[in-house]
């Protein structure tokens, strides 16, 4: 299999245009006969589903929530990044295309970032439609907010609910759709296996998760919209349930996984308070606008009241070192900045590291009210957390496992290297390079659920409108049907001694101290055994109470760390055979003498698209799709 | 903390249920409800017994997947929050806490806390959405939409779908819920062209998934983890008789 981006020919401001008036239609009567799979609901899922059923193909979507409202997107909080230029402050297509591409340190790829820059204005357009109350101002018109790493105000928002919002949105377009019998939800069922017959994707193996049923469910084509997978490091602001595994099934069926190292450590969330912690809380980047971040200049202080620690005698860094941004610097800088001053012995907390976020000054400058408009929901949440009061104490705050920028690899169509399987939103690689920029994800979900999937999807299924209904009798699915009924009842019959939980905080204590803000050859190295030997001993002694055919959440969880376990070892993979620093990925060894990251144009400006060796997990193909920068100039990422 | 917990079990939906007794030892009040449950079930798990099943996923209070009937209170003692969101401090050392699901006809009981909240989903494909496909829209500005309303639409649209109005509800209405619903989308210019058919499908939807009438008792907003106002009710009764005549009369005539 090649790596052939199909990346269309022409000026990169006319290509998806052009792409789009040259596509291949499907008529209306052919799309009733072709049938689409859809894994996920989250904005990407949702969007795309419903998108597609108002086209007219019959659409199977499936989620593993109870409900397609509860997909992960529900939890984002601060905004959505349009190039609407309301504001009239400078922004344009080209603004956002140039933002992105240099948020993401260059190891994106220019024309799917432009496309999405493009279709961004419509997405804010289509939302306004469905009913999505975003914030307005006196004059009734739409608000705006700054996000990180970018100049100008471009982020729409709805209180700091703004995921829950849009993914209201897109599962009103779905319930509709749902209701028209266009779309079939299947919730509460788990992808455990992608089907390919004859070299394309046709269907997927499920697991009902209330009767524990082993499913086939056949189509034309096969769209993952499942999300990310950063909790791979056990702790992380993903909800609970987010997984790899629908992604790490199509990697085991020759679905490449691109930059799987391309992590995304979020700067301000809630610090760890003690073992018995499941999840980690984002306190949203908005925050940032008014916040200002700081530790104690000298060590001794980090423990005394902060509210006595004399202006002088506070070190408010990012205003320091990076003059230009201040604290609106990009995430990657951000969080390692923070773990620099912790790494320096001034943490603020006794047990743990944090630094502090302050609003004194913006209190001061706007008054408590205006504060308290902005920021309420956030402020709560905090002090329901940790029981102080932000108005009137600095928050504590330390980076935390965000989001991930790696992916299943896609071409321009979305389509992985699979022939007829597609990825969507975070569950792909394609528009963040090495970082991404806040409010994007939510972006990029729609962009590729509304607005560019139903399109470039057309160009698979047109070749197909002569194909007939796909069967689930047909072998390939008996054979896969039976490979997942084997590995579950493999999983359940160990019977060992170590609970499903404990080997996934192992694993996410070796990927957080050796794959997570700071990374060396040495650490990568001694993870890559770890984790082989923690995989070994996972599949020897890990217990799972319950039986397979009842809800059983111990099981659904073991199925999801044993894919964990393989990730794991390929995102160290990856780490080591990047010898550069760029975005989120910082290896020790390559940085400027400013301390900051030093990216290595010359030999690593391109996507590692990484092949599964089905004989041996631990020996994947490396493929290189290198990236062609016709645009923007590569230059050293300054925020000072 | 030292706690004895009282916890509904029930295998399936077959299954008739009861109430079962653990001791936990070492709760901290920094935990939140759910990781103490967590615990209770790594502690089940290391005596190789069944842990309890209960739905989650954001443990962040957005997504309405947690739903525990704690000591009598859908979401348990603390107003305007959910399961999730709830701490162990705001219990005392030696108490006895008593957890159930949801229990409502209209939400069975599929394991032990977790129960079927489809007919929620139900409602919403009757009537909760705005007739628009994507491509269609104008320019999001071309509306303009007054700050007030849009924050009022906002208060009724942050509802997370929890069901928790539903459990609190001595008639099992969910009247609350799809009233935030239809009055988010009638409050607003997109939305109005479709308001009489909206309040009336949903209305037969409500009523077909078996959720009961209300009786305007108020306990639904008293826990609900959103503070979703009770005036919605009220309005919804008032858009739904507009409509009702309405529909009469284009019937008639
Ligand atoms: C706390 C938080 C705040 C955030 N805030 C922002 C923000 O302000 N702005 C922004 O732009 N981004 C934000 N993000 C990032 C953004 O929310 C996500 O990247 C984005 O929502 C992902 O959407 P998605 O549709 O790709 O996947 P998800 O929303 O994660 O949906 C995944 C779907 O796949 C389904 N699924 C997964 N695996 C399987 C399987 N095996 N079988 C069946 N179904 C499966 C799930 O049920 C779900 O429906 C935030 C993220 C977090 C964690
Ligand atoms: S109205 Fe309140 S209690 Fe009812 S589902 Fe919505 S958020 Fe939950
Ligand atoms: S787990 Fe999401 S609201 Fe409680």
């Amino acid at each position: 299999m090649s790596l052939d981006s199909k990346v269309p020919k022409g000026e990169l401001a006319n290509k998806w245009t052009d792409y789009k008036s040259k596509v291949p239609l499907v008529a209306p009567n052919n799309k009733r006969r072709i049938d689409v799979i859809v894994v996920g609901s989250g904005l990407a899922g949702g969007a795309a589903a419903a998108t597609m059923g108002e086209l007219g193909y019959n659409v199977k979507c499936f989620c593993f929530q109870d409900s397609p409202r509860r997909a992960h997107s529900i939890a984002a909080q601060g905004g959505i990044n349009a190039a609407k230029n309301y504001q009239n402050d400078g922004d344009s297509v080209y603004r956002l295309f140039y933002d992105t591409i240099k948020g993401g340190d260059y190891r994106s790829r220019e024309s799917n970032v432009h496309r999405l820059a493009e279709v961004s204005a419509n997405i804010i357009d289509q939302c306004v439609a469905q009913g999505v109350p975003f914030a307005r101002d006196y004059g009734g018109l739409l608000a705006n907010r700054s996000f990180g790493g970018v100049q100008v105000s471009r982020t729409f928002y709805a209180r700091g609910q703004t995921g829950q919002q849009l993914l209201l949105g897109a599962y009103s377009a779905l319930s509709r759709q749902i209701h028209k019998k266009t779309v079939t939800m299947y919730n509460r069922h788990e992808m455990l296996d992608v089907v390919i017959v004859d070299g394309k994707a046709r269907g997927i193996i499920t697991r009902n998760l209330i009767t524990g049923e082993i499913e086939s469910h056949a189509a034309h084509a096969v769209v993952l919209a499942t999300g990310g997978y950063g909790n791979v490091f056990f702790l992380s602001t993903n909800a609970m349930g987010s997984n790899v595994t629908a992604a790490w099934k199509a990697h085991r069926r020759g679905a490449y996984f691109a930059n799987p190292c391309f992590t995304q450590i979020h700067p301000t969330c809630i610090p760890v308070s003690g073992e018995y912690q499941s999840k980690l809380t984002l306190m949203s980047e908005s925050l940032r606008n008014d916040g200002r971040v700081w530790v104690p200049k000298r060590k001794e202080d980090r423990l005394k009241n902060p509210l006595e620690i004399k202006e002088e005698d506070r070190d408010y860094y990012l205003e320091r070192i990076y003059p230009a941004f201040g604290n609106l610097v990009p995430r990657d800088v951000a969080s390692r900045a923070a773990k620099y001053m912790t790494d320096q012995g001034k943490s603020v907390i006794e047990h743990g590291n944090a630094v502090y976020l302050d609003f004194a000054s913006a209190i001061e400058r706007l008054g408590e009210d205006t504060v308290r408009e902005r920021y309420s929901n956030l402020f709560d949440m905090y002090e329901r957390i940790t029981d102080e009061n932000p108005y009137k104490v600095p928050m504590k705050i330390f980076p935390a496992v965000h989001y991930t920028m790696g992916g299943l690899w896609v071409d321009y169509e979305l389509n992985t290297s699979v022939p007829g399987l597609f990825a969507v939103g975070e569950a792909n690689f394609s528009d963040h390079g090495a970082n991404r920029l806040g409010a994007s994800a939510l972006m990029q979900g729609l962009a590729d659920g509304y607005f560019v999937l139903p399109v470039t999807i057309g160009s698979f299924l047109s070749k197909e409108i002569r194909t007939p209904k796909i069967s689930n009798d047909l072998p390939e699915f008996k054979q896969a049907e039976k490979a997942v009924k084997e590995r579950l009842n493999k999983l359940i019959s160990i019977q060992g001694n170590r609970s499903v939980d404990s080997f996934h905080m192992e694993l996410g204590k070796i990927m957080w101290d050796n794959c997570g803000m700071a990374r060396n050859e040495k650490g990568l190295k001694s993870a890559i055994t770890k984790i082989q030997k923690l995989r070994e001993e996972f599949w020897k002694d890990v217990y799972i109470p319950g039986k397979l055919n009842e809800l059983n959440p111990e099981l659904e969880k073991a199925g999801r760390v044993a894919d964990f376990l393989e990730l794991g070892e390929l995102m160290c993979q990856d780490a080591l055979d990047r010898n550069e620093s760029c975005g989120g990925h910082f290896r020790e060894e390559y940085r400027t003498p400013e301390g900051e990251a030093a990216r290595d144009d010359e030999n690593y400006t391109y996507v590692a698209a990484w092949e599964y060796n089905t004989n041996n997990v631990s020996a994947p193909k490396l493929h290189k799709e290198n990236l062609v920068f016709d645009n923007v100039e590569l230059k050293t990422r300054s925020y000072k | 903390m030292k706690l004895t917990l009282k916890v509904w079990r029930q295998r399936n939906s077959q299954d008739k249920g009861k109430m079962e007794t653990y001791q936990l030892n070492e709760v901290s009040p920094d935990m939140s409800f759910l990781e103490m449950m967590d615990v209770l079930n790594a502690q089940l798990i290391g005596e190789k017994k069944e842990p309890v099943a209960f739905d989650h996923d954001c443990r962040e209070g957005i997504c309405g997947m947690c739903s525990m009937y704690i000591n009598g209170q859908p979401h348990g003692p603390v107003q305007g929050i959910t399961t999730c969101q709830l701490h162990m401090r705001s219990f005392k050392d030696g108490d006895t806490i008593y957890i159930e699901p949801w229990r409502a006809q209209a939400f069975p009981v599929i394991k032990d806390l977790v129960v079927d909240r489809s007919a929620f989903d139900t409602i919403i494909q009757s009537g909760g959405y705005i007739s628009v496909s994507t491509g269609n829209a104008v320019d999001g500005n071309s509306l303009p939409i007054e700050k007030g309303l849009a924050n009022e639409v906002m208060d009724a649209a942050v509802c997370i779908g929890c069901g928790a109005c539903v459990a609190a509800c001595k008639n099992s209405s969910a009247m609350l819920f799809l009233s935030a619903k239809a009055a988010h989308l009638n409050m607003l210019p997109q939305g109005q062209v479709e308001s009489n058919r909206r309040v009336l499908n949903m209305m037969d939807a409500h009523d077909d998934a078996g959720f009961g009438s209300c009786t305007n008792t108020g306990a639904c907003s008293a826990e609900c983890p959103k503070g979703i106002s009770l005036s919605y009710i009220a309005r919804f009764n008032r858009d739904y008789m507009k409509a009702s005549i309405a529909s009469e009369e284009t019937t008639d005539s």
